[in-house]
């Protein structure tokens, strides 16, 4: 009788853990474009931009660069690794593309300020700070290409 | 530096053992898979399976295209142990149900390690920093 139970218990906890890691792996890396904050003479609260622009430059994003990837990782995270390697490679062969990698586990206000619950989590910033798109899980280098492209245009390569 | 197809095989007897724990609720089986979760997260190189890997597979397949770091391996081992430990008194206490959960919590995440690679320690780490939240300095290994 406890055998049968257990071999229930063992079938259903690998169908579900099944459908969980499916579910993780289609969406590791998917590219979420963020909404634009309101253009210029609309409506808006100037004390988030400057926090934000004060938070992205405590972390060592360089205001003003054309593209950022703003990466979070934490430790025993090899997975972050991964990433840390695409960005950088991104980095070095697209101009005006820089890669700053943060621990999240020393940032935890900014943590919870860009609502980072995963890591690796990529946030791509444009020249004026603003955040345009995130990638949570391990992205694919075409991901990236796909998340920056706004920003850098076809052709830019060096 | 290990090769990271170890890490896949443990994982995935580690996921048979605990169906097996599951199956017989054995909490000697159990308790033995603990011992070797404690051993692997000391000596990763060393643990059962891990020494099983290189003996019968590694010398059978190519040598390793990339490594990984041994930290995250060895957080990986602890929360099996966490998780199975308790499994293995429970059972061994003659408590099926707590066993049978604590025991199905292991198997869920060995399992997902084995079939997807799933990196535990991404998952649950900031999870858990986010909501007992003190800051700590940076603990991230360098390269």
């Amino acid at each position: 009788m406890t055998a049968v139970a257990g071999l229930a218990v063992a079938v259903a906890v690998l169908a579900m853990a099944t459908g969980v890691g499916w579910w993780r792996r289609q969406r590791d890396g998917r590219v979420k474009v963020l909404p634009s904050p309101p253009a210029a003479g609309e409506a808006a609260d100037p004390s988030t931009t400057v926090d934000q622009r004060q938070l992205l430059a405590d972390l060592g994003v360089i205001g003003g660069t054309r593209v950022t990837l703003l990466q979070f990782s934490s430790a025993f995270c090899a997975p972050c690794r991964a990433t840390r390697i695409t960005c950088a490679r991104l980095a070095a062969e697209i101009d005006g593309l820089r890669h700053v990698e943060v621990d999240a586990d020393s940032q935890l206000p900014a943590v919870r300020a860009l609502r980072v619950w995963r890591t690796p989590t990529v946030f791509v910033v444009d020249a004026a700070d603003r955040l345009t798109a995130r990638l949570t899980g391990q992205p694919t280098r075409a991901q990236l290409v796909e998340a920056i492209a706004p920003l850098v245009g076809a052709g830019e390569e060096r | 530096m290990l090769d990271p197809r170890g890490g896949r095989f443990a994982a995935t007897l580690t996921s048979t053992v605990l169906v097996l724990v599951l199956v017989t609720g054995s909490g000697w089986l159990a308790l033995a898979q603990a011992a070797g979760f404690a051993v692997t997260a000391s000596w990763p190189r060393f643990g059962p399976y891990a020494l099983l890997y290189r003996w019968l597979v590694a010398p059978r397949l190519r040598p390793p295209t990339e490594r990984e770091p041994a930290a995250p391996v060895r957080f990986a081992q602890l929360v099996g142990l966490t998780f199975t430990l308790p499994a293995a008194a429970a059972l061994l206490a003659g408590w099926l149900v707590p066993g049978m959960v604590f025991a199905a919590l292991a198997l869920a995440a060995a399992f997902l390690n084995a079939a997807f690679g799933l990196c535990l320690g991404c998952e649950l780490y900031l999870a858990m920093r986010r909501l007992r939240g003190r800051p700590l300095p940076a603990r991230m290994p360098a390269g």
